[in-house]
């Protein structure tokens, strides 16, 4: 448990010794504890995480590490508090960790997720659920509709003290501030929680029935292939955002001058978008405009990207056509949509004089006045090799001046405030992407390149 | 889903089937009326609403009304409902889900989009054989006697679902495009068969048996989780497009950037696909050799002058290893199997090196380059392979091209 905080330790022993007491008065002696249901429910909780575990599957992970919450569920409406604790320990303390320390991960889990069951299957019990269940014991039928109110009661509750917990653990371990840590965390993962709460429920009622367990068992096949579907979509989006970065390292192959700029571009877009309002689709739209806006380079000729010294008017020509090419690259990406108009227009002027189509105000899209600013303002902070860049306050003053005749002044003062409000640090902006960046290898010819290293050295290329 | 122009035989007598029946039904309840309408109201409900999200479906989207299955799937294997037996027969399930799937079908044809005649009609006799498997062994009273009401009824049921989708897989087979044998049809369905298929089989068959137990409300509870699979699906299907055009996308950027012709990285994936059918290749596999040949020629980017026509194969083996292990780093970086660019960087290997994808990428952008040379026509290139399979083709690969070049029909690449 080393490189953990003292309080977060404090924390994790403290929800586990919670969890132990709760669990207790299972195992007095006359607690009347359903052995047989416990153990048949922890042993398929187990059964759940296990592929996470293992190697072989291990690339596509079917659910999210101990987020098999349907399970949990039914064992809190089918068991007593005491036993429902005891549920998720095991499966919890097999299963998978993304991250070290594993131990402590490990044990926090199972605390969590004991918790978390022991309070939904109290107040199951408190709202009066476990009789309107029915069962052959007792020769009586389900007491439908009644039975949805306890268990949206118990759902309720279950997203609370999850997001209570997880958000404790984010405030000590990970020291996010005590504002931010429970931002949401109710709000995402209560409808969620309602879907496997009645998929819980007709488990716990077909478990009851004289069908028995196995029944019971089929409910949770299509809940279990939409969570591993819905892993498989989480992790397309993320291969479908790198392979946009891909498309921009393939710019940097030939061009490595302006490694880093594209991020900052998209950052400072999508800055200057949050500024403005604009909804979260337009949004993540307008940052992939900023990545891709110079996607375009891909056609100039190498010879032309790399030359030091002044261009030639023919070079210079040949350049200015790199706004056309990117649209042509992007053409066939259907959720582009906007972007694809900026990536365009992103060198067009508002008084008129820009390229390539020479459109003035607001005929130059939205998308494309935006990129074009953040665009300039991160090509005169950064440094180049010729120069230093301009510190951020000159730059926006910069801005301003040629607001109006070159830019858009509403977008500069969008930037501005931005700045104001969260800043801007370009060191910090040269790592990223989220995901870590691994850095394109220089070429050698007798050496494989490794599958991933860190960041070359900005700078040329020979 | 591309209907061909004239139907074969096997699909105009399963199309034919199916009117038959849905006929024999409507008149048979017509005249004998509806036994137990409550129930018979309540499924023809649900599998009209399941078959309205077909709204959105997304082209040869596999199940695009789940919800409609598995509801249909549930009446015909209903036996039960609040702890009493059911009364009806197959017939009147047959026409429960005629009615409700030609009043689903109502928006879409004023739209002027239809379900597809052969999707229907698959429907129907999937439907009609489930219920024949099941109705009159419940009526008979033979099931109770054989498995009682408990967990044995449970894996009855599971067994006839099993049976059911086996009966869809064939019916499927049969319907789908004429062009290539039964087999292969037949192994490509049940291939596809892993996808939303057992969760609509799984909720068809809790639907039974939590309607048998707690009796009509069990069906919106659990068509929750199921609506639920269909949205992930979905959303899964759309990001996989998106993710596709991104690919080809970046594999063009050679082609703008002058390095390679217009329209090769396409040519080169159509052709490779095709080939790797012809030798047998399974369906993950394709998808690797489709992207693996989109995008071979991404480490030309390097390059500070394109070489002629994009032609590498002029080039000396050492550059073109050079340029093949750089675009692997490339690859790398997309986020695409790692398998993709351990093609991408074996492409300039010996052929004895390489896997199969990376030896059927090699050969055919060698093809789609000799072809491009203008006074070569695809003959001549092919002779010019023939002679390099001593040591940079595979003569089995290059066979294979011939074979898939001679029918002069590429066949379009999987959706894998």
């Amino acid at each position: 448990m080393r490189g953990i905080s003292g309080a977060a330790r404090a924390h994790i022993l403290c929800a586990a010794l919670c969890a132990a007491v709760c669990a207790l008065p299972a195992f007095s002696p006359g607690a009347h504890t359903p052995w047989g249901t416990l153990g048949l429910l922890a042993a398929l909780h187990l059964i759940c995480e296990l592929p996470g575990r293992c190697r072989l599957v291990g690339g596509s992970v079917p659910v999210g590490a101990g987020s098999f919450f349907p399970l949990l569920l039914a064992a809190a409406f089918l068991l007593p508090p005491s036993a429902a604790v005891l549920v998720a320990v095991p499966g919890a303390l097999v299963g998978r960790v993304e991250r070290p320390p594993a131990a402590a991960r490990r044990i926090w889990r199972a605390a969590q997720l004991a918790l978390t069951a022991g309070a939904a299957s109290w107040t199951y019990g408190f709202l009066g659920g476990p009789v309107t269940l029915g069962g052959v014991a007792g020769g009586t039928l389900p007491d439908f509709p009644y039975a949805l109110v306890p268990v949206c009661g118990t759902a309720l509750v279950f997203s609370l003290v999850l997001a209570a917990l997880d958000g404790a653990i984010l405030v000590t371990a990970e020291r996010v501030a005590l504002g931010r840590a429970w931002r949401g965390l109710v709000s995402r993962s209560v409808g969620p929680h309602l879907v496997h709460a009645l998929a819980g429920l007709m488990m716990a009622v077909l478990w009851r029935s004289s069908y028995g367990p196995l029944s019971a068992l089929v409910v949770l096949l299509p809940m279990y292939i939409s969570c591993w579907v819905f892993a498989q979509y989480h992790r397309r989006h993320a291969a479908h955002r790198n392979t946009i970065r891909a498309l921009v390292q393939a710019v940097d192959i030939k061009d490595g001058y302006t490694r880093g700029h594209s991020e900052r571009v998209g950052r400072a877009s999508e800055l200057i978008a949050r500024e403005l309002g604009m909804e979260e689709s337009r949004m993540e739209a307008l940052r992939f405009a900023g990545i891709l806006h110079d996607v375009g380079k891909l056609g100039v000729p190498t010879r032309v990207l790399r030359k030091d010294g002044p261009l030639t008017p023919e070079e210079r020509r040949v350049i200015e056509l790199h706004p056309e090419y990117g649209h042509e690259i992007v053409r066939g990406i259907g959720f582009l949509d906007e972007a694809r108009a900026a990536i365009l227009h992103h060198h067009e002027r508002l008084d008129g004089s820009g390229y390539p189509y020479g459109l003035a105000g607001d005929r130059i899209p939205e998308f494309a006045r935006v990129v074009a600013v953040a665009d300039a303002f991160d090509a005169m902070t950064s440094t180049r090799s010729y120069r230093p860049g301009r510190p951020v306050p000159a730059a926006v003053e910069e801005l301003r001046r040629c607001a109006g005749s070159q830019f858009d002044p509403r977008m500069v003062r969008a930037l501005a405030c931005a700045l104001d409000r969260h800043g801007w640090s370009a060191a910090a902006n040269t790592v990223t992407s989220d995901e870590g960046r691994t850095g394109l290898p220089r070429q050698r010819a007798d050496v494989r390149p490794p599958a991933s290293g860190p960041a070359d050295r900005p700078g040329r290329p020979r | 889903m591309t209907r061909p122009v004239h139907p074969s035989p096997a699909v105009l007598a399963i199309r034919g089937a199916a009117l038959v029946l849905a006929v024999v039904a409507l008149a048979h309840t017509l005249w004998n009326g509806v036994v137990e309408p409550g129930h018979a109201l309540a499924f023809g409900v649900l599998v009209t609403v399941g078959e309205l999200a077909r709204w959105g479906a997304l082209p040869g989207e596999r199940e695009p009304a789940p919800l409609g299955a598995a509801g249909a799937l549930a009446y015909a294997l209903l036996g039960r409902s609040g702890g009493q037996d059911t009364a009806h027969g197959v017939l009147q399930v047959v026409t429960v889900v005629v009615a409700a799937q030609l009043l689903a079908s109502v928006p879409h044809v004023a739209r002027g989009s239809g379900p597809g005649a052969d999707q229907a009609a698959r429907r129907v006799l999937a439907v009609a054989f489930a219920a024949l498997c099941f109705q009159p062994l419940h009526h008979s009273g033979r099931s109770e006697r054989w498995f009682g009401e408990g967990p044995y009824f449970a894996l009855f049921l599971l067994v006839l679902l099993v049976l059911t989708s086996l009966c869809d897989v064939v019916l499927a087979a049969a319907t789908a495009g004429t062009s290539r044998p039964f087999g292969p049809r037949l192994r490509d369905e049940l291939r596809a068969l892993s996808g939303i298929g057992p969760a609509v089989g799984a909720t068809g068959a809790v639907m039974a048996l939590g309607v048998a137990v707690v009796g009509l409300w069990a069906l919106p509870v659990l068509c929750v989780p199921l609506l639920l699979t269909q949205v992930s699906f979905r959303r899964y299907a759309a990001v996989r497009t998106t993710y596709r055009q991104t690919i080809a996308s970046l594999a063009r950027s050679t082609e703008i950037a002058g390095y390679t012709p217009h329209g090769h990285a396409r040519r080169v994936a159509d052709l490779a696909t095709a080939v790797g059918r012809e030798l047998g290749l399974p369906g993950p596999e394709l998808t690797v050799l489709e992207y693996a040949a989109l995008m071979h020629d991404i480490g030309q980017l390097s390059l500070v002058d394109p070489v002629a026509d994009g032609a590498t194969t002029a080039l000396p083996a050492a550059e073109q290893r050079r340029i093949a292990l750089l675009g692997g780093a490339v690859v790398r970086l997309t986020g695409v199997d790692p398998a993709v660019a351990a093609v991408v960087e074996q492409q300039a290997d010996p052929y004895r090196d390489q896997q199969t994808s990376a030896r059927i990428v090699r050969a055919v952008n060698a093809y789609d380059d000799l072809c491009g040379e203008g006074v070569k026509g695809s003959l001549r290139a092919l002779e010019q392979l023939r002679l390099g399979t001593g040591h940079d083709y595979q003569p089995q690969v290059v066979e294979a091209l011939a074979r898939v070049l001679a029918r002069g029909g590429l066949t379009r690449a999987g959706t894998g």
